[in-house]
Formats: C-alpha cells, structure tokens, sequence
C-alpha cells in the first residue's frame, strides 16, 4: 500500500519535482542520516516500487505468514533507504538493514533444511559483501579532506580518488555490490537463497535487490569514484558480466526448480546489465559522453525491464506452487488449463525473458548490442576483439534464455500433469492474479514504447555523463545515432499482427476449421494403467531430459556435467538408472575450500578449550602483549 | 511506390516460397539420379492439406492452435522486411537485422513450446534440440551481424546493401569468411542437412519434423508454408548482404533488373543448397554444436580480419 504512494512520488521525482536533501532525525551524533535523491535515485526507486506493490499485493493472497510480517517492510524499507541515501553511512545502513531483513525472510520457512543451508550461506555472502563495501566507502571517504571524515556524497564527489585508491574502490565495490547483485564468481547463493524465501519475497530480491545492488555500484564507480578514470576500469565489468551471463544462462537450463532457474537467470541479466555498465564506464573514459550515455542507457532500461518481468516470473511461480504444492518442474505440467491467468502472464514474463520482439526485453538487448558495435571505436584491435567476444558472449547468453524460457513453460505450463497435484491445480486468488496482470500489461507497454521510457531515464544519464538519449530515444523508433534507422517496436508489432492475423483470416475463409481431438501418437508407449488418467509421466520429456542436448554441448566443461548409467545384470529386476550429475565450479573451487578452511580454523580453536589453566594464561598475556604492541604501532604512525 | 513495392515484394515472397522448397527437393532428387517430385508439389501438398480437417491432441491447449499463426506472423513480418528486388520499400527502415534475427528466434520459440504442448516424447526431443541449435546459432549470427554493420555502419540491411552497392567492388576476405559462417547458420537455422533432414520420419534423427508431428490440416499447411518462407527468408537475407547486385534503388526504374537479378540469386542459391544437401551427410546432433562452433569461428575471424584491415572510425 505505502509502495503505491511511492510510485506516484518516484514518478514525480523522475519528472523532476525539486526535492531537498533532507536530514532524518536519527542516527549517530554528528553524523545524521540524510537523504538526497537525484535523478538516479528516482529511477531506481520505481523499480523498487513496481516490484514491491505488485510483491505486496500478491502477498495478500498468501496464507498468513507471521514471521514475514515485520521483515517484510523493513526489507523494503531498506531498499528505498539505500536508493534515497544522500551519505555514505545511511547507504551503508539501508544496505546492512537490507541484508539482514532479507536473511530473516530467507530463514522464514526455515523447517526444511536446504533452507536453513542456504540461510546460512547467504549470510556468509551478506557479510562479505558488507565488509567489502565498508572498506571502499572508508577508502573514499579517507580521501577526502583531512580531519573528521566528511561522508555526505556532496563531500566525497569533491574529493575524488586516485591511484592505487580508486583500484582498490574498484575491487572492493566489485566484490561487495557484485556479490549481492549476483556477478560471477560470487553468484553462488543465488539460485539457493532466491528460491528458499516465500514467493514474493523471492520477487523482491530478484526484481529489486539485485538492481539495488546494481545502483550502489552505478553510484559509487559513475558518481562517487570522481572523474574520468582509465579505461581498463571497464574490462572487469565487462568480464564478470559475459561471464554470469553465459553461466548463468547455462544453471537455468539445468536447474530442477522452477525458482531457483528463474534465479540463475537472474545472474545471467544482472550479466547483461554490467557488461552495458562496464561498456559505458570505457565510453567515458575514452570521452565519448554519447556512447557511453547509450550503453547506460541500455543498461537502466535492461534494469527496468528485468526488474518488471522476473518479479513477474516469480510471482507467477509462487502461484504454481501455492496451487500445484511444488515448484520441481518434474512434479508440474498441463498447469495452463487449470490456471489459464497464471499461465498467460508467465508467458507474456517469459517472452521477455528469452528477448522476443516486440517484449520489453529485446528493445534494451538490442541497445546493448548497438552499445558495444559503437564502443568498437573506443580503442584499438585488442579492445575490438574483447568487444567481439563479449558480443558473442552474449549472444549465447540470449540463446540460453530462450531455451531456459521454453524450458519452463513448456514443462510447467504445457503437456500433461506430472502429479495429482498439478492435475487438480487452481488459478490463483484474485489479488495475485491482480498482481500478475498489473506487471504483464506493464511488460507490453514496456516492450512496445521503449522510447518514452528511455526518456525518463534520461535526466539520469545527464547526471552522470552529461549526455543524454535525447532525439535517440523517439516515440516509435529507438536509434543508436540521431537520425538513423533503428528498432521500431510498434512497427515490428503491427508486422506481426498484419501478417498473422491476415493468415487467420485466410485460414478462416479457405481451409477446413473444427479441430477434430483425439489422443496424440505417444511413439508406441504401453497404454497407461487406470490409475495414472493423465498418462504416464515417464513418458512426458522431463526437465532433465529437455536440458540434455545443452548440458551435453556445454555443461562438461562449464559445469562438469557427467552422465552415468548404470544397467543392472541380466535377470536383476532392479531399474536402470541414469543419472546426471553438475556442480557449478565455482562451488568446487571457491566454495568447498573456503569450508574446508572454516572447519580446519574451528578444529585448532577447539583445542584452546582444553588447555591448561598454566597454557590458558599464557595465551591471554600474550594476546594482551600482541595487542599492546598493535596500538602502540597504531600510536606512531 | 514504396507501398507498392512493398505488395508487390509481399506476393511474390509468398508464391516462391513453397516453389524454393519445391525445387530444392527437385533439383535433390536429379543430383542422386531420381525422378522428384513436380516444383509444384509443396503448393498441391499446402492446398490438399487446407482441405483436410485440422486434428488436436487431447491433452494439448489452446496455445496449439495459435502457434502456426504466431509463426506465419513472425516469418511473415521478417519477410516483409527483407528486400528482394528494391531497397526502395515502404519497411526499409525497420529492416534491423537484429530485428530480423528476433522475428526469427519467436518463430522458433513458438514451434518449440507448440511440440511440448501435447505431451509427448517426440516433440519434447525436437524442442530441446530445437533450442539448443538456436543457442549456439545464435552467437555466430551475431557476429556476422557485427562484421555487416561494421561495414556498413549499422544494423539496418537496407543501408547495409546499399553501402556495400555503392562502395567499389573489392573482395574483401572478412565478407567471405562471414559470408561462409552466415552459409552454416542458415543451414542449421532451416533444419536442413547436415544439421537435420527435411526428408526424414526416422524418430531418432528428427528435429523440425518432430516438432510438427502433431500438426494436420490447415494448422500443418501454414507451418509448412512458414518453413518454406523462413528459407526464402535466408535466401534473400545472404542475397541481399552479400551480392547485393542489381537490386533496384528507390524508384520503379530498377524493379524489372531487380527482378531479374533477385530470381536468378534465389535460383543459384537454391541450386548450391541441393548440390550441398546431396553431397554430404547429415550429422550426429551432438556433433552440430562443433559446426556452429565452426561457424563462430569463422565470424570471430571475418571481424577480427576486419578490425586489423579496416582502421574503425
């Protein structure tokens, strides 16, 4: 209800009513929190508006669920707190707050333990990421003038940072927002914390926080960081961007659950969006403020349109599982005739997904690849080619998601039921439906004018680069140069209309219509018993099976795919079996070590428990000792 | 005069494409010393089908019967704005190739989700293998796409074609070698050998026609007809980019050249495609990725000839 009201004031803000940055009467003496939203904080925040009106909405429909009550709106609150922040210490605080209530939402259904697993992993994550960011905020506010450290933005602008500092800036808010935005090689909660919270929970933190942590990254290395900085302060972006959005492109293919592929295509968008952030952090720096305003402006409106269609996928999956009792694709099928709404929308979400004209999804892809064909002239042949592979990079990534969109529509959506559940399914309570409905119609107007929503995004990009879209971003037509030709979304739909809509016509007028319904050939299967009166399952494609052809292509070297069958001895009745196994590498690499060190660290301090009270005292003189020393160190410098 | 080309370009993309297809088959069955089926078959073959009655699976929804005209809407609109004969037509504009690729890639999403629809084993076989061909498709077109805009200084084809018109005739090594990977994309694109076989019912080998299997009537007729459209798509598409000869600027004076010139190209092309369909095998589907691999390479290596040839300003 309250995030209504910030849509209108989001929408107010971004047509440019003067806001005055204001001090909250909390916080820490001397260091008040304040606020001082600008163009950028405003587009965000209606991001964070849509998602969270159309989330609180559909959690009207939801059994009551006590635990969510109060982190719920603190969690949102957080949010608009980051996005609002006019310091340093209150988008540290907005963020932290964040953090911590979106762990207390992930924990909300903690009796399954995967749950509590991916609780505690994210919030490993979560205070990594907190670590991270403090340091880059304590290494640009140590630059400022000498004295009480000034942390209002205003204060950090002025004193921009330089040399092995403003590396470090870029590394630690590489690490910190990267790894709450989902960028490889810290995407690893993602696909288990997203899934493991309520569905409009997940909603959120698909749709909202990871933009939330895309802005804090805008703001720090396009605002805070100061001025033009070297070029190769893009190629990270660019890297950990093709790289997320290939891998996770790839997990939502091979992934069980349906939300736990809608977040791994989750990483694969925030990918699409930091390759165009990284592009425009190289456009500036070779000082083409046009270009670089492009790929931001691809980028945002990616940002808009991701957060609108996955809060909607995630919805939509939150409303299978509430009616079908499970969100394993393997346990759903033939849910569009039971819930024709839920299936519509998710249709609508997953075109935009997989980036089909005219959905919202193509126009800001389709600037994003104008974007990095402009960006070839930024440098010489060696970025040209980073740029071509990138490119190409993408281009799977986009491949991916369509297939990944097929995936889970057609095995959720499509075919038969799988289980008596998904047989006797029902379309969602009306709120939800309400909510779903609000955000697909909001996808088309998106899809089909993406020119007048560049617009509002263009005081943004003047804020940042001093350029704008401007005569780019038309009505009708979306150009990568004033005055070309370019993507037309309205004329590519009345195309398409034209000439469907003249095939049915003559379809209608010339051929014989009546469909005649009768049962499908099922390639010589036994007849299914009575009790099974949707078919036999196992004769339906499975997830897995429909992910077979690209975990084969791909997955061995991404994911150490590995299939085994294992067929028992002649005359054994036992089964069959074939089993294909992944495990994302980063796991193996980052992950398991990490743990291993955890349990190593946790075994030798054990030991300090069994000491005795002769060693016990020598310990703690030494540490005293050590620690004496340490301050006085500190003393002299 | 734009809209009249436009018409015109229309009708005339409508009636060839099922004599491309037509004669492909024909000119197939002469190369290993068969008789073939008549060119006009594919037309006898949609009108005999539009008389019979259309059939759904039990379990199938309505989205089966939307998909073909989803995929005639798709096709269609690509095929209105790839030029044959005149660069002069009223949809030059939106003629983005990235556009084009897009119109394609909902095609081919709407026949996959169609083959999953009725709930059987064959159509979930081809949706996947469908998709994951568009996959590593995908990638190689772009960067064909890149080197064409490169040249031709954006994505539009139009402008494309008439850049590469007016500019002095050179060979350009990058042009052949993006030529050679759009070639493979197109022949994946199409399911046509050595990435499937238009010709096959044999369960395991099918990709295309397993999608289909479900389809009669009219439902089957317009998908046919989208697929032989989605051929001609490509055929105008490598026409138009790469030899972009004789086609008429604005104005009716080039149309009767352009004409001319666009049947000949479509008639060499077709013929190429026969001679290479009957000339090699078709491959193990998990050998495709490798050649659409192949193909990225080759467009990795048209833009990287290109960037070390050509100083882009």
């Amino acid at each position: 209800m309250v995030s209504a009201v910030g849509i209108a004031w989001a929408l107010a803000g971004l047509l440019g009513m003067p806001f005055a940055p204001a001090a909250l009467p909390l916080g820490v003496p001397g260091l008040a929190l304040t606020l001082a939203p600008d163009a950028l904080s405003w587009f965000f925040l209606l991001i964070l508006c849509i998602a969270a009106t159309a989330a609180s909405v559909f959690a009207i429909s939801r059994p009551a669920a006590p635990r969510t009550l109060v982190p719920f709106p603190l969690f949102i609150a957080a949010m608009a707190l980051t996005l609002l922040a006019g310091d340093a210490f209150t988008l540290l605080l907005g963020f932290e707050a964040m953090s911590v209530a979106s762990w207390l939402l992930v924990l909300a259904e903690d009796r399954e333990d995967a749950n509590r697993e991916a609780a505690r992993q994210y919030l490993g994550f979560a205070a990594f990421s907190g670590i991270c960011l403090i340091g880059a905020m304590f290494l640009l506010a140590h630059a400022g003038p000498s004295g009480v450290p000034a942390l209002s933005f205003a204060a950090l602008r002025a004193a921009p940072v330089e040399g092995w500092r403003g590396v470090a800036v870029l590394v630690l808010v590489l690490l910190g927002a990267g790894s709450k935005a989902g960028l490889v090689p810290l995407h690893g909660w993602l696909p288990r914390a997203h899934p493991a919270a309520p569905s409009h929970v997940s909603a959120l933190m698909s749709g909202a926080m990871t933009k939330v942590a895309l802005y804090v990254i805008i703001r720090v290395l396009f605002d805070l960081a100061g001025g033009p900085h070297p070029r190769w302060w893009g190629v990270p972006l660019l890297a950990m961007g093709a790289a997320s959005a290939v891998l996770g492109g790839l997990r939502a293919n091979t992934a069980p659950d349906m939300k736990s592929a809608l977040a791994c295509s989750t990483i694969e968008h925030v990918g699409l969006i930091a390759v165009g952030l990284g592009l425009a952090l190289i456009a500036r720096a070779a000082d083409l403020p046009a270009l670089a305003a492009l790929a931001l402006g691809a980028a945002l409106l990616h940002a808009l349109n991701h957060g609108v269609f996955k809060t909607l996928l995630f919805l939509c999956a939150g409303a299978v599982q509430q009616s079908a009792g499970s969100r394993m694709l393997d346990r759903l099928g033939g849910l569009i005739r039971r819930m024709p709404v839920t299936a519509a929308c998710a249709l609508m979400g997953a075109a935009a997904l997989a980036a089909l004209p005219p959905g919202p999804g193509f126009a800001s892809e389709w600037l994003l690849f104008q974007a990095l064909l402009a960006g070839l002239r930024t440098g010489g042949v060696p970025v040209q080619m980073l740029l071509a592979v990138i490119a190409a990079l993408m281009a799977l990534a986009v491949g991916l998601a369509a297939a990944a969109a097929v995936r889970l529509i057609g095995i959720a959506f499509l075919g038969r039921p799988r289980s008596p559940r998904a047989a006797a399914a029902e379309d969602a309570p009306l709120p939800a439906r309400a909510a779903m409905a609000g955000l697909a119609g909001l996808c088309l107007v998106l899809g089909l004018l993406p020119g007048p929503v560049l617009q509002m995004i263009d005081p943004a990009l003047r804020h940042l680069l001093g350029a704008g879209m401007g005569e780019r971003a038309g009505w009708l037509v979306l150009s990568a140069q004033a005055g070309t030709a370019g993507y037309a979304a309205l004329g590519i739909a009345l195309l398409m209309a034209l000439a469907g809509l003249g095939a049915l016509w003559a379809a209608r007028r010339f051929a014989v219509s009546g469909h005649r319904v009768a049962p499908a050939w099922g390639g010589g299967f036994m007849a299914p018993p009575p009790w099974l009166p949707f078919g036999d399952p196992a004769t339906q494609p499975s997830a897995a099976g429909f992910s077979q052809p690209l975990r084969r292509a791909l997955g061995a070297p991404l994911l150490s795919a590995r299939e085994t069958v294992s067929v028992p001895p002649p005359a054994s009745p036992d089964p069959a079996r074939h089993v294909a196994r992944e495990a994302d590498l980063l796991d193996a690499w980052l992950l398991a070590p990490l743990a291993r060190l955890r349990d190593r660290a946790a075994g030798s301090a054990d030991r300090l428990q069994f000491l005795t009270i002769r060693r016990s005292l020598a310990v703690m003189v030494g540490v005293l000792v050590v620690f004496l020393a340490l301050l006085a160190l500190l003393e002299e410098l | 005069m734009s809209v009249l080309a436009l018409l015109l370009h229309a009708a005339l993309m409508l009636a060839a494409a099922p004599l491309v297809v037509g004669l492909a088959r024909r000119l197939k069955a002469r190369l290993m010393g068969r008789q073939g089926p008549p060119v006009l078959q594919p037309v006898r073959d949609i009108l005999r089908l539009c008389r019979k009655q259309p059939m759904m699976a039990e379990d199938a929804s309505p989205l089966f019967r939307i998909v073909p005209f989803v995929q005639i809407g798709a096709i269609g609109a690509a095929a209105l704005l790839v030029p044959s004969f005149t660069l002069g037509m009223l949809t030059a504009p939106l003629a983005d190739l990235l556009a084009i690729g897009g119109l394609l890639a909902v095609a081919r999403v709407a026949l996959a989700l169609a083959a999953l629809d009725a709930g059987t084993a064959f159509g979930g076989i081809g949706a996947s293998r469908a998709m994951m061909f568009g996959s590593f498709a995908e990638p190689a077109l772009l960067l064909v796409i890149l080197t064409l805009a490169v040249i031709g200084g954006g994505t539009n084809l139009v402008a494309i074609a008439a850049v590469l018109q007016g500019g002095p005739a050179v060979l350009r090594v990058s042009l052949g070698l993006a030529l050679l990977a759009l070639l493979a994309v197109a022949l994946v694109e199409n399911g046509r050998i050595p990435a499937d076989n238009p010709a096959t019912h044999l369960e395991l080998t099918m990709v295309h026609e397993a999608m289909v299997l479900d389809y009669a009537g009219r439902d089957l007729a317009l998908i046919e007809l989208a697929g032989g459209l989605k051929l001609l798509v490509w055929l105008d598409l490598i026409a138009t980019a790469f030899f972009p000869f004789g086609i008429g600027t604005a104005g009716a004076a080039g149309w009767v050249p352009g004409l001319a010139a666009w049947a000949v190209k479509v008639l060499v092309l077709t013929t190429g495609l026969a001679a290479m369909e009957s000339a090699i095998a078709k491959m193990r589907v998990f050998r495709v990725p490798e050649f659409l691999g192949i193909a990225l390479l080759l467009g990795l290596l048209a833009a990287v000839f290109l960037f070390l040839t050509q100083g882009f300003v």
